[in-house]
């Protein structure tokens, strides 16, 4: 590297640099760019975006060309809504995922020294990084669940069997998927802030979304049904479901279940913050 | 200013700081030493709040760091370990830095050019060399204008004209009043840049004083003599300010006489001498000799002299 042999300007400390105090807003704009300026967000909202159209897609084009031969039972079990949005099941790990990765990879590359040193503090770092996360996920995952219905319904017409934007509910499911995957970003983010660990985080967010709904429907059934709509993505899904199977939460209700997990996990993390040394 | 006082700071079992107390004051370079795991870079973050202390408080002018609405104005610092995301460029890098305190583009376009990165400021932090991680590192320290620097060794991984430029900066830091705190192991080094010197082992203060009182103090030396009637020569210059000790067979090293002293107490008395020489510790040989009871990892099998040089 030639540039560090020549001749430089010595270093000015003060210069006409104006300093101010650290508010809310500037780190949230810090946290802003510190998300867009990694590879890893692009590749985990571009992987999202793929995964929710994709997936939507595929799922409408094998039933719109299987209709023919599906059976009564099979017909009757067929949503329009609930093909369009398979992909959601993907996409909720990869935003999951960003969102644990927001944080630790702070601790693993200790970045966070640089972080907590600006912003001692502490807090306002996790609510930047909330909020400017949770903004990127919801304007990602809302466009793409649109996008996904208008193709996925433009196919399921070839049969008749497609669903329109003014159907009841339709419009809150959409809203509803996106800010599913909003929340289940934040959920992340605070698993992620609560153990520092990106393996830790990764595994918690997906035991607790993939793994424990089984686990629990291996309870007796008098205790599943009582707790099965709990779980956080079983209510979480509530809010992007429109004939939603008996027993579970009502939309909003659950979607209000599944945010108040996320906020329990930021709320801990938040109290972890700021009593740990980094 | 920093003021650290009655800090104790402990990992588990492990006492990483204790009942520390000192001050650093502005205008000087302050050296900080110790040998390896003495607490140099534990006593820093805890100055900045990145650690909580056990007991005692840390103040940077005047209030604990976190207390303070700019922080990044009172105090910059260039930590140990490395704080940077290898996935970002260093300029995004300093730019989100320097946004938490509404430090324009600018500035740290300005940074970069005086650290040198300028080549390479595009590049993830992840692929740079160590030096170059130290000039980003130092370049994050100076972003808030600070009026005190913290340094954590450095010259660390820098190439000749990079420790020199390092050099300049820190008297260049000190000379326009601010408070400048910089460890390292190498006594030489700091007698060359610092004028104030900090000195722990074992995470406790051993020493606290000026640089030339410290080189004052190193260039006292020893008498080396060697003598088939050591036995009775020890006798003869024994006093309360004098010390010997034996560091091979038939050779003691006395402190306390010049040799001309020893050389006419011995011909009083008709002591036959072999040998009667000054010898004049190094800077290094003084601070280890200061800091030979803290040492955190000795290495072993290494007597105080070693035989060989006697013989030879
Ligand atoms: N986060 C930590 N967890 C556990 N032990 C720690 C931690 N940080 C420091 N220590 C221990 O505290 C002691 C002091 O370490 P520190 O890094 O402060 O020493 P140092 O003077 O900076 O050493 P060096 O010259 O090698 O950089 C060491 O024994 C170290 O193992
Ligand atoms: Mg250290």
């Amino acid at each position: 590297m030639s540039a560090v042999a020549v001749e430089r300007p010595p270093v000015e400390a003060g210069g006409a640099a104006p300093v101010g105090p650290v508010t809310q807003r500037r780190v949230a704009l810090s946290e802003w760019t510190k998300l867009r300026s990694v590879r890893s967000t692009r590749w985990s909202l571009f992987v999202m975006l793929l995964l929710i159209i994709g997936f939507g897609i595929l799922a409408c084009v094998v039933f719109e060309s299987r209709w023919p031969h599906l059976g009564a039972d099979e017909r009757h079990h067929f949503h329009p809504l609930r093909a369009n949005l398979a992909g959601v099941n993907f996409a909720q790990l990869a935003i999951g995922v960003l969102g644990v990765l927001a944080i630790t990879a702070e601790y693993s590359t200790g970045m966070i020294r640089a972080t907590f040193s600006a912003v001692p503090k502490r807090l306002p770092v996790l609510w930047g990084k909330a909020v400017v996360f949770g903004a990127v996920a919801f304007a990602v995952s809302l466009p793409a669940v649109f996008i996904v219905f208008f193709i996925g319904q433009a196919i399921l017409s070839g049969q008749h069997i497609n669903i329109g934007i003014s159907h009841p509910g339709v419009v809150r499911a959409l809203f509803g998927a996106a800010l599913y995957l909003t929340v289940m970003g934040l959920f992340g983010l605070g698993l992620g802030a609560i153990l520092r660990s990106t393996a830790g985080g990764i595994a918690a967010l997906a035991g607790i979304v993939f793994v424990l709904p089984p686990i629990v429907g291996l309870l007796p059934s008098s205790v599943t049904n009582s707790i099965d709509p709990y779980l956080p993505s079983n209510a979480g899904g509530a809010i992007w479901t429109i004939n939603p199977d008996s027993g579970t939460l009502a939309p909003w209700a659950g979607l209000a279940v599944f945010a108040a997990y996320a906020a329990v996990a930021l709320a801990i993390a938040a109290v972890l913050l700021k009593r740990r040394d980094t | 200013m920093i003021e650290v006082t009655n800090v104790t700071k402990r990992y588990g079992e492990k006492v990483a700081v204790s009942d520390l107390t000192f001050e650093v004051r502005p205008g000087i370079v302050t050296g900080f030493l110790g040998p390896n795991g003495s607490g140099k870079s534990t006593t820093m973050r805890l100055i900045l709040g990145l650690d909580a202390p056990n007991a005692g408080r840390t103040l940077v002018n005047g209030k604990p760091y976190r207390d303070h609405d700019s922080p990044l104005h009172e105090a910059g610092a260039l930590l140990e370990a490395r704080s940077v995301h290898t996935g970002r460029s260093a300029r995004n890098h300093l730019l989100a830095l320097a946004q938490t305190h509404g430090i324009g583009r600018r500035r740290v376009d300005e940074l970069i050019e005086s650290v040198g990165l300028r080549e390479v400021a595009g590049k993830r932090a992840g692929g740079f060399s160590l030096g170059m991680g130290q000039r980003l590192g130092i370049a994050s320290a100076l972003l808030g204008d600070p009026r005190t620097v913290m340094f954590d060794e450095p010259v660390n991984g820098l190439d000749p004209e990079g420790i020199q430029w390092v050099r300049k900066l820190l008297q260049r830091l000190a000379s326009e009043g601010r408070t400048v705190f910089v460890s390292s192991h190498l006594m030489s080094e700091m007698a060359l840049t610092a004028e104030h010197l900090i000195v722990i082992g074992r995470g406790k203060l051993i020493a606290d004083m000026g640089v030339e009182e410290f080189v004052a103090s190193a260039s006292k030396h020893s008498v080396r003599v060697r003598s088939p009637q050591l036995e009775r020569l020890v006798e003869l210059v024994a006093g309360p300010e004098v010390s010997v000790s034996a560091v091979a067979p038939s050779v003691v090293e006395v402190r306390g006489l010049s040799s001309e002293q020893v050389g006419t107490i011995a011909a009083e008395h008709g002591i036959v001498l072999y040998e009667l020489s000054t010898q004049q510790a190094s800077l290094e040989e003084a601070f280890m000799e200061l800091t030979r009871d803290s040492l955190e990892f000795h290495v072993e099998d290494r007597p105080k002299a070693e035989p060989n040089e006697v013989l030879t």
